[in-house]
């Protein structure tokens, strides 16, 4: 067979008037133009539409879940309970998690930077399954009214869990229906993943071999892997406990000789994945940030990209660290703390690898940058204090204290949501085609770290203290501590309203952006911003690695 | 006409069928963890109560299983043999074996539906008295039993719905085969993980005494 043209309608580059993939102008000039009606963004098969959906109605949920926490810390304010009841309490608290976990964390960075740059950084013309993709947000979305529904019912109390026997047998919120809502956005997650796999395999064009792939293409595909495997488990153990709950069909009923420590195994079992889930896709951001604004490659390319692959892998078999004061076997939890040591080892590769390729780079401290600088530290900060509570004899100390909350939320939080505003100022310009205020971004971004730790460092010294999560009521020694939390939560919620007003700002203001404004590599900055419809005009033919940036700013004395 | 089927992401067919085929292939991997949370279950039931799982697996239909085992099989082979006649374009036999495959499917669902009433006059079905059962644990095994058959039953039902469909389309001429044959072989898949699934239920629950 001869060499065909890769596209039917080989678009012709010298002649000016050809517009190659393009059917429109408007679709030419770019992907924004092309249709202002309402039903041209609801119906969109658009990779890059479908990220901004995804993007409005992730920053919706992120703001509902945070409210939840604002009234928590507002009640914290105090030893006694005085802003909400204690059933209000538990909602709350169950809201936030449920919200953050499902509506926010896991869809954030794929479904909006993931569906966004996916494409474009292989050189696609648009992921594997369009319709699916779209089919994703309607799923998300309708779980998401369930959640909103679960809300304005009256809530639900057992916390983001789910444990049983509360949640199949005593608890009396909407357990059933918030169940459905995170059994409904399991299958957005589930396309989402299937459709970014696919894509990777079969879509890459020319030249974009695997060992040039971008590293967050590589963190993208690790995250699908969690997503399509990990959460059926969950839906699952979600249906059983609907299973109970409504038709009495008792499976982890210890009256019946079920074991409510297998819903645990079966909840975790998706629900450590999960974390990944989250955490993966920041790790390749920051790796995109830190190779831009260092003007390198990155250092040890390969270990970075196999680090992703190895803490999907090494992911699925940690979950048992949840439950060391369960009851489960001491062998059983003795090989769960290995391995979830073992865990940081490929995260510490990473922070390795991101500062040596910093070392003698020529850095530029644009807000991306102190975005990934911001990931940088509270990630490391989160991950030793996760080396803490792996252990077996500390966690027995700290467990189910403000210590794990702590934990968990430097690493979600404070290094995912850090992230999250990181690509969001660093691939904004190619989003919207326009240019923020590079200034309010550094404001925005040493306010969201100095506002984060003021909120969570305090929580430690809370945990290893003593305090229990998930109470309102504390001890009055606690109070000092709480009020600084509470006071760092409040500049943490300015922070993250911040850049919602310059981003707003630039859309209409802002200057317009040059196709590449950080000088970075990679496909997505060949393109105009914002880019065509069909992202490439002329399919691209890659040549170099995905970091090549020349060895002129390398060396410097 | 095969210009026509190459949707918006594709540079040729053949990467748009292998597409396809790999997506088909990350679905059936979900829906295989899906029933293995129920599997596991079964697993750490059957460890914990050795003897009332046993004793519980012994009321079940063990033959009315097997015919059904045997059903699914050969309706499997029946979707094999639609897929290979498919690569060679022969429409007609295609849709003639794919609705054969459907009956199966449909006789499949009728003999389990009459397996689930006389378990339920029985009294071991949980919904009713389940009087007959003597130990919680059993309960709780008929419980597992109900849930994990009926979530395979509910992807029997929609596999024959699809097969009818699809055999419809073809017997129909509104699909034609040149073009559908990445269609007959997707759910030439899935009907097959519908078997495999069912081919693992089987000694699980029934043989396992």
């Amino acid at each position: 067979m001869t060499h065909a043209p890769a596209h039917p309608i080989a678009p012709n580059p010298r002649n000016l008037d050809d517009r190659g993939l393009s059917e429109t102008p408007a679709q030419h000039a770019s992907y924004l133009r092309d249709g202002y009606t309402l039903r041209s963004w609801l119906l969109t098969t658009d990779h890059k539409r479908v990220a901004l959906l995804y993007l409005a109605s992730v920053t919706m949920f992120f703001f509902v879940g945070g409210a939840a926490a604002a009234l928590m810390r507002f009640d914290l304010l105090t030893p006694e309970a005085d802003l909400l009841t204690n059933e209000g309490y538990n909602r709350a608290f169950t809201l936030h998690g449920v919200i953050m976990v499902w509506f926010f964390l896991i869809p954030s960075i794929p479904n909006t930077f993931g569906n966004f740059l996916l494409p474009l950084m292989i050189g696609a013309r648009d992921l594997a399954f369009p319709r699916l993709n779209l089919l994703s947000w309607y799923v998300y979305m309708l779980g998401g009214l369930f959640t909103l529904f679960v809300l304005v019912a009256g809530g639900v109390d057992t916390g983001w869990t789910f444990y049983t026997p509360l949640s199949s047998m005593f608890a009396h919120g909407h357990v059933i229906l918030a169940a459905t809502a995170v059994f409904v956005v399991g299958f957005s997650s589930i396309m989402t993943g299937l459709n970014f796999i696919v894509t990777v395999h079969k879509l890459r064009c020319p030249g974009m071999t695997w060992g040039r792939l971008p590293l967050f293409v590589w963190s993208m595909y690790a995250t699908s892997l969690i997503l399509v495997l990990a959460t059926p488990v969950l839906s699952v153990a979600l249906a059983l406990i609907a299973a109970e709950r409504l038709f009495g069909l008792g499976i982890f009923d210890p009256a019946l000789g079920g074991d409510p420590l297998l819903y645990q195994h079966l909840f975790w079992f998706y629900s450590h994945p999960a974390v990944y889930i989250m955490v993966l896709p920041a790790l390749g951001v920051v790796s995109e940030l830190v190779a831009a604004a260092a003007r390198k490659p990155v250092f040890g390319y390969r270990f970075v990209a196999g680090s992703s692959l190895a803490i999907a892998a090494v992911g699925f078999l940690v979950w048992g660290h949840h439950m060391f004061v369960a009851g489960q076997s001491m062998y059983a939890s003795a090989v769960f703390s290995f391995l979830s040591l073992v865990v940081a080892v490929p995260s510490g590769i990473k922070v390795y690898n991101w500062t040596a390729t910093l070392y003698k780079g020529d850095i530029s401290l644009d807000p991306p940058f102190l975005f990934a600088m911001c990931f940088i530290c509270l990630f490391v900060l989160g991950g030793l204090t996760g080396l803490v509570l792996a252990m077996l004899a500390i966690d027995v100390h700290v467990h189910d204290t403000y210590f794990v909350v702590a934990h968990f939320h430097y690493i979600m939080v404070g290094g995912t949501v850090a992230a999250y505003f990181g690509a969001l100022h660093y691939w904004w310009p190619k989003i919207v085609g326009r240019m923020y205020s590079l200034a309010w971004g550094r404001v925005g971004a040493l306010l969201i770290f100095f506002g984060f730790n003021l909120t969570f460092f305090p929580q430690f010294i809370l945990g290893y203290l003593g305090m229990r999560r998930r109470i309102h009521v504390y001890a009055p020694d606690f109070q000092v501590l709480n009020v600084l939390s509470s006071a760092g939560s409040s500049i943490l919620a300015a922070a993250y309203l911040l850049p919602l007003l310059y981003l707003f700002w630039s859309l209409r203001r802002g200057a317009p952006a040059p196709p590449n404004p950080w000088g970075a590599t990679g496909l997505e900055w060949t393109v105009p911003s914002p880019p065509p419809k069909h992202n490439f005009e002329v399919p691209p033919v890659v040549t170099r690695g995905a970091y090549d940036y020349g060895s002129r700013h390398e060396g410097r004395s | 006409m095969t210009e026509g089927m190459l949707r918006e992401p594709y540079a040729t067919l053949h990467q748009q069928h292998q597409a396809a085929r790999l997506g088909m292939h990350l679905f059936l991997a979900s829906e295989v963890m899906l029933f293995g949370g129920l599997f596991a279950v079964v697993m750490v039931m059957r460890i914990l109560h050795p003897h009332e799982v046993v004793a519980a697996s012994e009321r079940l239909h063990m033959w009315l299983g097997a015919a059904n085992t045997a059903i699914l099989l050969t309706s499997s082979l029946l979707v094999a043999i639609a897929v290979e006649v498919a690569r060679e374009t022969r429409r007609r036999a295609t849709y003639r074996y794919l609705a054969g495959a459907a009956l199966l499917g449909l006789l499949f669902l009728a003999l389990k539906a009459f397996e689930y009433g006389s378990e339920y006059e029985e009294g071991i079905l949980p919904g009713g008295s389940a009087a007959a059962l003597s130990n919680p644990v059993q309960h709780q095994f008929m419980n597992v039993y109900l849930v994990a058959t009926g979530l395979h039953a509910v992807h029997v039902t929609i596999g024959v719905l699809l097969l009818a469909g699809l055999a419809g389309g073809l017997a129909a001429a509104s699909l034609t085969l040149p073009k559908r044959i990445p269609l007959v072989e997707n759910l030439g898949l899935y009907w097959h993980l519908v078997d495999v699934i069912w081919i693992f239920l089987y000694p699980t629950l029934y043989l396992a005494r």
